[in-house]
């Protein structure tokens, strides 16, 4: 099942996904990238119906660029949040969308951030989150190490930590993940954490 | 499993002598796992209107925003503040308008009306007022709460008796409901001044 989570560091914000596009028992892709650069200072994670993850991730992704376009500032985090909790709020009775969402960014008077949005739309201002079967287990190693105000090492340590405990206790566990940071110099990938790499495409 | 016990709340609200209280629990869960311990279930609609939403997170957050913009255009036309009579009869329209798609929530409002007398109601679902003299209880945890408010509660208590017996029926109820808990949210509203108080109760 799909593993998303994040915590908030000291002047950054990291969100991991697993990089698993799965269909019943089997795997499309090992390398399917579920964290989404909004703008250049915003990652959105999403973990949910694969469908529904893709479209409305992008829907959310071109409406913040049209803002952009229009008004000629980007939004803040807590403005892309609650955009995005209002677009999943109205299709909630209608059509909804069966995507979990973790929207990190930082912003230059506020600093970093990081929000929860569930399915349902309930939006939550967080230092720490997760989504899926592996949030029993990296939510747990984030309460028992995250403190505010870690470093980057301390931070990525506590991903790695929460990552070998999904590995080693989440029967089907996602073999491979991605690391992506935002911070003042924007939002960018960090690191792949692989035990399975791809096939190579034959060259002849 | 209830759709209003999908996020877990506990809200409660009691008059006192020219003064109200109205208080609520800190838990945000999604069934069986506590997501966040610093969640607001009670909003200030303005400085004598206090407004608790219990039940679903996502329609709790819909539906004060709805309110608030209700009620702000209440002030532009009539150019006051809405009395929490009208505000409760508002709320209630808000909630039947959706009789046959309801919000899952469960209101608890209270205020000082006229001549600083307190008033306090709340409503199911669909929006059947239940209005008060003494207390009302809403949430996960409002049976224990029925019990806890009928034993303590003395008519015309002072602003701090009315702080400890409201702050004392709520923790004690909690700790029998595990959807609720995590802490306590007192707002203790007299006509001069608003004391908002952070309890800690047990963390489990």
């Amino acid at each position: 099942m799909e593993c998303v989570f994040g915590l908030v560091g000291n002047g950054f914000a990291v969100v991991v996904a697993d990089t698993s596009a799965v269909h019943s028992i089997l795997v499309h892709k090992p390398n399917e990238d579920k964290i989404l650069l909004l703008d250049s200072h915003k990652l959105m994670g999403a973990s949910g119906e694969p469908g529904d993850r893709v479209q409305f991730t992008e829907y959310i992704q071109k409406n913040m660029s049209l803002y952009q376009f229009r008004n000629g500032i980007p939004l803040t985090t807590a403005a892309a949040a609650n955009f995005t909790r209002g677009e999943l709020a109205s299709a909630l009775r209608k059509n909804p969308y069966h995507v979990n969402i973790l929207l990190a960014g930082y912003d230059k008077d506020i600093g970093p951030s990081l929000y929860y949005l569930d399915y349902i739309a309930t939006l939550h201002k967080v230092d720490k989150a997760a989504f899926g079967y592996g949030s029993y287990f990296s939510l747990a190693m984030m309460d028992r190490h995250y403190h505010s105000g870690m470093s980057l090492e301390e931070a990525i340590d506590l991903v790695d930590k929460c990552i070998t405990e999904i590995r080693s206790r989440l029967v089907v566990a996602p073999p491979n993940f991605v690391i992506k940071i935002v911070d003042k110099d924007g939002a960018r990938e960090y690191a792949w954490r692989e035990t399975i790499k791809d096939a190579p495409i034959p060259s002849d | 499993m209830s759709i209003f016990e999908y996020n877990g709340s506990a809200l409660v609200a009691m008059v006192g002598k020219n003064c109200f209280a109205i208080a609520s629990d800190r838990r945000l869960g999604v069934q069986l796992q506590t997501i966040a311990t610093d969640f607001q279930k009670i909003y200030q609609i303005h400085d004598r209107l206090f407004l608790g939403l219990s039940g679903l997170g996502t329609d709790a957050q819909t539906l004060y925003q709805r309110l608030v913009f209700r009620h702000k255009l209440y002030q532009l036309r009539e150019e006051r503040d809405m009395k929490p009579e009208t505000f409760a009869s508002l709320v209630s329209a808000l909630l039947y308008e959706k009789r046959f798609g309801p919000y899952f929530c469960q209101p608890v409002i209270a205020g000082l009306g006229d001549e600083d007398k307190p008033f306090i109601c709340t409503m199911d679902s669909i929006g059947a007022k239940e209005l008060a003299k003494d207390f009302v209880v809403a949430g996960t945890a409002s049976e224990s709460l029925y019990g806890a408010c009928e034993s303590m509660f003395k008519p015309d208590m002072e602003p701090e008796e009315l702080f400890e017996t409201v702050s004392q029926a709520l923790l004690s109820s909690v700790d029998r409901d595990c959807l609720s808990g995590w802490g306590g949210h007192v707002y203790v509203v007299t006509p001069t001044e608003v004391k908002e108080r952070i309890l800690k109760g047990r963390m489990d």
